[in-house]
C-alpha cells in the first residue's frame, strides 16, 4: 500500500515539483495551495507525511501543524516544515507547534527523496 | 550581480517541465506586488498591505530559488530583507522605497522575460539592489533597535569564528566587496588576515552576531548558502551528534534539515554534517521507530504509528465522501490553454455553420410530414446557441487586466510632466473577449497618455482656473447592448475648436466653420494631425490618432470624442462583445451577397419612398427626417455584371452610423439578419478594401463582411 | 549542357508531378503542393479584384481564393463547366486554388527525362519555369507553382501585392 503524502505550499511550480518527485518514487501526493486546504484535505484522512511551507495564504504553515496536531488522528505523523532558513527562531517555533522536523528551501528532488525516504520508508 | 543564468539542474528529474507554472506564478505575484505598491500610502500602510507585499516577494524568491534562477533570486532576497523589516515595524515604509520597489518589481519582469525566451536587454539588477539596500541602511539607522536582532544579540556570547566564502565572481562589484568588509568590521572584529586559496576566502572573525546576520552580508559578494561559518566550539559538540541541535542555540554547519533534538548514534546518512533538513527531537511526534535512538526513552513511536495506520484504515472508507467535499469547499477553477480554448471556439463556430446548412435545408421540408424534425432542428438551434454563448464566455476577461497597468503608465508620465494626475477606474469588472484585450490595451494607452499629456493641466494652470491642482482621468468601462463602451474621461483643459479648425485647414482639410463640434473633434484622427504646441516625444508625434483610430476600427469597434472647452474630453471606444461572431445583416447586391455588421444597421427603408437629391459636384443624398444621409450605392462599390437596381429608383437603403457619422448605403435586397462566424480572408488572401472578413452562409456560400468605416471613406473619393 | 548548368531558373527536381492542361500545354508541379482537386464551384466574387481572381470559395470552413491560370496567362477559353477543375494548393503556409483545363496524371520523373527550361515562348512567365520533360509522346512544362502563387504577379499576399508595386 503506498503511502500519502500531502505537500502543502502556495507556490503551484513547487507544488507540482514536489508531486512529481513524489510520484515518480512510488508514493501518492495530495496538493493543497494554503494552511486551511491543507487542514481540509488532511481532514479526509490517510495522509502518512505532510509536508508545509510556512508562509501561505490564509493560514500559515505553524498554525497548520498546531492544527493537525490537535487532531488523533495526526497526533503521530510525520509533519515536516519547509523553511527557508534553519535558525533558531524557526526551530524554536517548530518545535513548539508540534513539527517533526524542517527542511531547508529551496531544496533539490534527491534530497527530498532522501529525506521522505527516511521518514517514511 | 553573479550570474544572470541558473544553478546546474541537479537531479535527474528534468525540472524544466516546471518552469511554465513558475513563470506563470511569478508574473502574477509581480504584477500584484506592482498593484500593492501602487496603491499604498506610505503613511498608513497596514499590516495586511505589507505582508502580502512581503508574501509576492517571497513567493518570487521561493520559486525562483527552487527552480535556480539566481538572477531573481538575488534581486528578491534584497527586497525581502527590507520588506521583512519594514512589516515587522523595524523600518517606516517611505516613498522613495516604495519608487525603489517599484524599479525592482520592474527588474524582475525584466529578468523573467528573459528567462522565458522573450530576450531583451538584461537590466540593471544590481543597481537597484544598490538602490534598496542603502535605502535598508538609511532606514536602519533610524529605526528603534529591531526586536529580533536584538534578542539573538542579547542571548549571543561573543564567539571566534572562521568564515569562508567563495572568491568572488569577476563580475562582482569591487565597491560591494569592500562595503562588505567595512559592515563586517563594524559589527565584529577581524582577528586575522584575509587569506585566499582554493578559490576560497578566509578570515577569523570574533562577534556576537548570529549566523543569520553574517550571512546575510554577503549576499551582494556570493551566495549566501556557500558561506561557512566555522565555530571550534559547536564542530565540536556538532561531531558527536552528527546532527543540527536542536536543544542548542548555534546551528550546525550544514543547516538545511535536522531533528529538533540531539540524536547519538544514527545510520550512516546522518553522519553528513547537514543542517538542510532536520527532526525536532528524539520524540518528535511522527518520527519513525527508524530514526529514533535506541537509547532515547521517546514517546512509543509504534502507538503513533498504530494510531495513524487506524486513521488511515478508517479514513479509506470514507474518503471519497470527503474527498468531494473537501472538492467542493475548493477554489474551483481550472487552467486552460489558450490554444484549447480557442480551437473549441473554432469548433464551435463549424457547428453553428453546420446547423445554419442543416436549418436551411431542412426548411424545405413539408412541416406537416417533417413536423418531429423540424421541432428537433429548433431545440437544434436552441442547444447550439446556448453552446456557443458558453463557450464565447470561456474567453471572457475582465477589463481590469487591461485596465491595471495603467495607474503605473500614469503615475510615471505625470511625473515626467510634472503634473499631478490621478487614475480612476470603474467597471473593471466588464467582460470581453480575450483576443480584444490584447489589442485594445495599446489605443488605450495612446488615449491615456494622450489626455495626461494634452488634457491636464500643469498645477498652477488648474488652480488658476478654479480646478483643484490634481487632475482626474477616469477610465470606464460597461455593457451596451452587444457593445462595450470604453470612455477615458478627464478633467482637462478640452480640445480648442478653433485650433483644430486652424490646423484642419492649414492640411488642405475640407473643413467649415459649420460643421458640428463632433465633427471638429473628429479631424484630429486626420492622419498627422497634432495640436500640440511642441512635440513630446510622449504622444505628440501626430502619427498617434489616426493609428488609434484604424486599430480600434480593425478590431470592429469605433471611437467617438466629445468636449468642452476649458472642463474636459471624453473618449468613447465601442467594442463589439467578440472578434469571431457578429450579428450581421445580409444583403443582396446583384447576385453577391454581403453582410453588414448589424450593430451599424440603424434602419432600413424602401429606396423609393424618400426623395432622393443629387448634390452638386456627384453623388446623391435622401432626406430622411430632415437629415440629409449621403447615398452610398454598393453596385458602385462593389461593381458586378448585373444591373443596379437603383436605376429604377427600386432597392434598399439602409441608414447606417459609423463613427458618429450616417450614410444610406444602398442595396437591391435585404436578405435577412443572422448571427455569422467571422472568417479571415487574410489568411489565405489579402486584405480587401471594405471588406473586414468573410463568413460562410446556410447554403455553404462564402458571404464577405462589409467594413462600414471604410466603405464611407472609399465612397467619399 | 548539364543540367546543373541549366538550373538558372532555379533547381531542376526529379520526384512526382501532377500533370494539367492549361490551353494547349501540359504543365507539371510538385505533387507534394497539391493538396486536392476539385471542381469549379459556388465561387464568391472579390468586386475590384483583377480579372483572373475569380473570387473566394469555402474549402470546409476555410477561405481560399481561387485564381484562374487560363485568364492569367491568356490560354485558351476559360469556360467554367462540369469538367472544369480547380487544384488546390498548399504553397507558403497558404491554401490557394487554380482553375485549369483538366488534370491529367501524376508522374514520377527522374533528372534524366528533365531538360533546362526554354528562355522565351512559354505562355508561362519563364522566371517560373523550371524545366522541361519529355515522356512518350508528351512534352510536361514543369512549374515552380510556389514561386507563381507568391509572386507580385499574381498579388495573392498583401506582401507580393507590395512588391508589384514597388517593381
Amino acid at each position: 500500500m503506498s503511502k500519502t503524502i500531502l505537500a502543502v505550499d502556495d507556490s503551484a511550480s513547487i507544488r507540482q515539483m514536489v508531486a512529481f518527485t513524489l510520484k515518480g518514487a512510488g508514493y501518492n501526493v495530495v496538493e493543497a495551495s494554503d494552511g486551511e486546504e491543507g487542514l481540509a484535505k488532511a481532514k479526509a484522512g490517510g495522509v502518512n507525511l505532510v509536508l508545509t511551507d510556512q508562509n501561505m495564504p490564509k493560514m500559515d504553515g505553524l498554525s497548520l501543524v498546531r492544527a493537525l496536531r490537535a487532531m488523533p488522528q495526526y497526533a503521530g505523523t510525520p509533519i515536516l516544515m519547509l523553511t527557508t532558513e534553519s535558525s533558531d527562531a524557526m526551530k524554536a517555533d517548530g518545535k513548539a507547534a508540534g513539527a517533526t522536523g524542517w527542511m531547508v528551501k529551496p531544496f533539490d528532488p534527491p534530497k527530498l527523496l532522501e529525506i521522505v525516504k527516511k521518514v517514511l520508508g | 550581480m553573479s550570474n544572470t543564468g541558473q544553478s546546474g539542474g541537479s537531479s535527474s528529474i528534468d525540472m524544466s517541465q516546471f518552469y511554465q507554472v513558475f513563470f506563470e506564478e511569478a508574473e502574477e505575484h509581480l504584477s500584484n506586488m506592482e498593484s500593492l505598491l501602487l496603491s499604498i500610502d506610505p503613511a498608513e500602510a497596514s499590516g495586511e498591505e505589507l505582508n502580502a507585499i512581503f508574501r509576492a516577494a517571497h513567493s518570487i524568491k521561493g520559486g525562483s530559488g527552487t527552480f535556480g534562477f539566481n538572477d531573481m533570486t538575488e534581486v528578491t532576497h534584497i527586497l525581502e530583507s527590507l520588506l521583512d523589516r519594514v512589516r515587522k515595524n523595524e523600518m517606516i515604509l517611505t516613498t522613495e522605497m516604495v519608487d525603489a520597489l517599484l524599479a525592482s518589481g520592474d527588474v524582475l519582469k525584466a529578468q523573467l522575460a528573459r528567462h522565458r525566451g522573450q530576450g531583451g536587454e538584461p537590466p540593471d539588477a544590481s543597481g537597484v539592489c544598490e538602490r534598496v539596500k542603502s535605502l535598508m541602511n538609511a532606514g536602519g539607522a533610524k529605526a528603534s533597535a529591531p526586536a529580533k536582532t536584538a534578542s539573538s544579540s542579547q542571548h549571543a556570547a561573543e564567539r571566534d569564528l572562521e568564515i569562508r566564502f567563495p572568491e568572488p565572481a569577476a563580475d562582482v562589484d569591487a565597491a560591494a566587496v569592500q562595503d562588505l568588509y567595512d559592515t563586517i568590521g563594524q559589527l565584529g572584529a577581524m582577528t586575522g588576515e584575509i587569506e585566499s586559496k582554493d578559490g576560497q576566502r578566509s578570515f577569523q572573525y570574533r562577534t556576537r552576531k548570529s549566523d543569520k546576520e553574517l550571512r546575510n552580508l554577503f549576499a551582494f559578494v556570493c551566495d549566501t548558502q556557500a558561506v561557512e561559518i566555522i565555530d571550534p566550539q559547536r564542530a565540536k559538540a556538532e561531531d558527536e551528534a552528527g546532527f543540527g541541535l536542536f536543544g542548542d542555540a548555534e546551528p550546525a554547519k550544514d543547516d538545511s534539515f535536522g531533528f529538533f533534538d540531539e540524536l547519538p548514534a544514527l545510520p550512516s546518512a546522518t553522519t553528513v554534517k547537514d543542517d538542510s533538513f532536520g527532526f525536532f527531537g528524539d520524540d518528535a511526534p511522527g518520527l519513525p521507530a527508524s530514526v529514533k535512538s535506541a537509547a532515547a526513552p521517546a514517546a512509543d513511536p509504534s502507538i503513533g504509528r498504530r494510531a495513524t495506520d487506524h486513521a488511515a484504515a478508517d479514513a479509506r472508507s470514507g474518503r471519497r465522501e470527503t474527498d468531494k467535499n473537501v472538492a467542493a469547499a475548493q477554489d474551483t477553477s481550472i487552467r486552460v490553454s489558450v490554444e484549447k480554448v480557442d480551437q473549441l471556439i473554432n469548433q464551435v463556430g463549424e457547428l453553428v455553420i453546420t446547423q445554419a446548412m442543416l436549418a436551411q435545408a431542412v426548411s424545405k421540408l413539408d412541416p406537416l410530414l417533417f413536423q418531429q424534425m423540424l421541432s428537433g432542428m429548433a431545440d437544434l438551434e436552441r442547444n447550439t446557441r446556448d453552446l456557443q454563448e458558453s463557450v464565447m464566455s470561456i474567453r471572457m476577461l475582465p477589463i481590469g487586466f487591461v485596465f491595471k497597468r495603467f495607474p503605473r503608465m500614469v503615475r510615471d508620465l505625470a511625473g515626467k510632466l510634472n503634473k499631478q494626475v490621478q487614475l480612476l477606474t470603474e467597471g473593471e469588472g466588464t467582460e470581453l473577449d480575450k483576443g480584444l484585450i490584447e489589442k485594445i490595451a495599446d489605443p488605450l494607452n495612446h488615449l491615456i497618455r494622450n489626455s495626461v499629456d494634452h488634457g491636464i493641466e500643469m498645477p498652477d494652470a488648474r488652480v488658476a482656473a478654479g480646478k483643484p491642482a490634481q487632475g482626474t482621468v477616469t477610465l470606464r468601462a460597461s455593457h451596451q447592448g452587444g457593445s462595450i463602451l470604453i470612455e477615458v474621461v478627464d478633467d482637462g483643459k478640452g480640445l480648442d475648436r478653433e485650433k483644430i479648425l486652424a490646423k484642419g485647414r492649414e492640411r488642405g482639410l475640407p473643413v467649415s466653420d459649420s460643421m458640428s463640434d463632433g465633427e471638429v473633434w473628429g479631424l484630429i484622427f486626420e492622419a498627422g494631425f497634432s495640436t500640440a504646441d511642441k512635440v513630446t516625444d510622449i504622444s505628440g508625434r501626430g502619427v498617434g490618432m489616426d493609428v488609434v483610430k484604424r486599430n480600434i476600427a480593425e478590431l470592429g469597434g469605433t471611437v467617438e470624442i466629445e468636449s468642452a472647452t476649458g472642463h474636459g474630453t471624453r473618449m468613447k471606444v465601442r467594442l463589439p462583445l467578440t472578434l469571431a461572431i457578429i450579428d450581421g445583416m445580409s444583403v443582396a447586391v446583384g447576385e453577391d451577397v454581403y453582410i453588414i455588421p448589424l450593430a451599424t444597421v440603424v434602419e432600413s427603408l424602401q429606396a423609393g419612398s424618400r426623395a432622393v437629391r443629387s448634390v452638386a459636384g456627384g453623388g446623391f443624398v435622401v432626406e430622411i427626417r430632415d437629415e440629409y444621409l449621403p447615398v452610398i450605392s454598393l453596385h458602385d462599390l462593389f461593381p458586378n455584371d448585373t444591373a443596379a437596381k437603383n436605376e429604377s429608383k427600386e432597392g434598399i437603403m439602409l441608414v447606417v452610423e459609423s463613427e458618429g457619422v450616417k450614410n444610406a448605403f444602398l442595396v437591391d435586397e435585404l436578405l435577412g439578419q443572422q448571427q455569422v462566424v467571422v472568417k479571415s480572408l487574410e489568411s489565405n488572401y489579402r486584405r480587401v478594401p471594405g471588406v473586414s472578413g468573410a463568413t460562410i452562409m446556410g447554403d455553404g456560400r462564402v458571404a464577405l463582411i462589409l467594413d462600414v468605416p471604410t466603405l464611407v471613406r472609399m465612397s467619399r473619393h | 549542357m548539364s543540367k546543373i548548368d541549366a538550373a538558372s531558373h532555379g533547381t531542376i527536381h526529379a520526384g512526382e508531378f501532377l500533370t494539367f492542361v492549361l490551353g494547349s500545354e501540359e504543365y507539371g508541379i510538385d505533387i507534394l503542393k497539391v493538396q486536392e482537386i476539385r471542381g469549379y464551384d459556388a465561387v464568391t466574387r472579390i468586386a475590384n479584384a483583377p480579372a483572373f481572381i475569380k473570387g473566394v470559395i469555402n474549402l470546409r470552413g476555410i477561405i481560399v481564393p481561387i485564381v484562374d491560370l487560363r485568364l492569367k496567362f491568356q490560354v485558351g477559353e476559360a469556360l467554367y463547366n462540369d469538367f472544369t477543375v480547380v487544384i488546390i494548393l498548399n504553397v507558403s503556409n497558404r491554401t490557394v486554388g487554380v482553375v485549369v483545363d483538366g488534370v491529367s496524371d501524376v508522374m514520377a520523373l527522374t533528372a534524366d527525362q528533365i531538360r533546362p527550361a526554354p528562355e522565351f515562348g512559354a505562355a508561362v512567365d519563364t522566371r517560373y519555369l523550371t524545366g522541361l520533360a519529355a515522356v512518350e509522346e508528351r512534352m510536361l512544362i514543369l512549374l515552380d507553382i510556389e514561386g507563381l502563387m507568391s509572386s507580385g504577379d499574381l498579388a495573392l499576399t498583401d506582401a507580393a501585392a507590395d512588391e508589384a508595386i514597388a517593381a
